[in-house]
């Protein structure tokens, strides 16, 4: 199941075992987004949190 | 089925395989959001329950987001793993270092300071090359190897710039003289799991599996058994990740994660490290 990117169009791979919180990224211009499922098969992309000074272990 | 709370701001390769193994394990994982989350800190434990399940593995890779999350959590009596005060030690190097010292455990020599006077003085004292951290940073983010005066002097200023209060924090510590390697050592709750080699890549000297560092397996020797097992009491034990440097005398504990991503680990070890997170999980919410 293949998205558009929001952001530039191109064609975007979503795994199919896709879980709602997962990152997917954009091969073409690198933009990074979380995959959110909604009712039924539906995804949204939404862009990516950038990494905080608090991320990590 | 009982149900497993995993609190979560982002699904990497660790979350999946808790997510598997809840299942294997035959109980239903409840994937919370925290970025979606509000909570009302007077909320009954029943009602966190229904929304968090029965007891809540927490996995935010931001640390102050798991902090605070757990704080609410546990306070209205649900268990978390880790637990609050685990996860206030492991996520501040210098909590993790005095609680290290009190128990025994051996520990780079670490000072503190505040100011750049402060900081080159304790550099001065140390000697260089040292080793500057943030206090709160992970993946070894702005941990500089400090060669000499120009550059500490360098290094204070642009975190001056930086305008974030835990930056104005320094933490000093000696550099170490050690192979290209660290070792990181998982332990979950009495038991120490599995050990690895974390190689640093060329042109690098951090050892970081987020900076290329590369995991290789590692025998889990009677001494680095008793140091990692010792070091995960001191910061209150859990499900924690025990890194130690080889000095050229002693094994060195520099580091305790609280919320370990094991992906290079597993890499190097036959056991279900995620399988044993989950039925630890179990058995701290049992009693």
């Amino acid at each position: 199941m293949n998205q558009k990117c929001p952001e530039c169009y191109a064609e975007l791979e979503i795994p199919d075992d896709v879980i709602s919180g997962e990152i997917v990224s954009c091969p073409d211009c690198g933009m990074d987004y979380e995959v959110r499922m909604k009712e039924g098969e539906e995804i949204e992309l939404i862009p990516a949190e950038i990494e905080g000074e608090d991320w990590g272990e | 089925m009982k149900e497993i709370g995993i609190l979560y701001d982002r699904i990497r390769w660790e979350e999946k395989a808790i997510i598997r193994a809840s299942k294997k394990l035959s109980l239903a994982p409840k994937l919370v959001d925290s970025k979606e989350i509000y909570i009302d800190t007077l909320e009954s434990i029943e009602k966190l329950k229904r929304r968090f399940g029965q007891l809540v593995i927490q996995r935010c890779v931001s640390y102050f987001r798991g902090l605070h999350a757990t704080a609410v959590l546990e306070n209205a009596g649900l268990p978390v793993i880790n637990s609050f005060n685990v996860s206030l030690i492991c996520g501040n190097k210098l909590f993790t270092t005095l609680a290290l010292t009190k128990a025994g455990v051996p520990v780079p020599k670490t000072f503190l300071a505040f100011t750049e006077e402060g900081t080159l003085r304790g550099l001065e004292k140390l000697g260089y090359p040292a080793v500057m951290k943030p206090v709160v940073g992970s993946w070894g983010r702005l941990v500089a190897l400090v060669k000499d005066k120009d550059s500490a002097q360098a290094l204070v200023e642009s975190r001056k710039e930086m305008r974030n209060a835990l930056l104005q924090i320094y933490y000093l510590q000696e550099y170490v003289e050690r192979p290209p390697r660290d070792i990181r050592v998982m332990v979950i709750g009495d038991e120490v799991v599995a050990a690895s080699y974390r190689y640093s890549p060329e042109d690098e000297w951090r050892t970081n599996v987020a900076r290329g560092g590369l995991s290789k397996p590692c025998p889990v020797t009677s001494e680095l058994e008793e140091i990692a097992m010792k070091a995960a009491h001191a910061v209150g034990g859990g499900v924690l990740a025990v890194d130690c440097m080889e000095s050229p005398d002693k094994i060195l504990v520099h580091e305790v994660n609280g919320t370990v991503e094991f992906r290079g680990l597993s890499s190097t070890s036959r056991i279900n490290i995620a399988e044993k997170i989950v039925e630890y999980a179990v058995e701290v919410a049992r009693g």
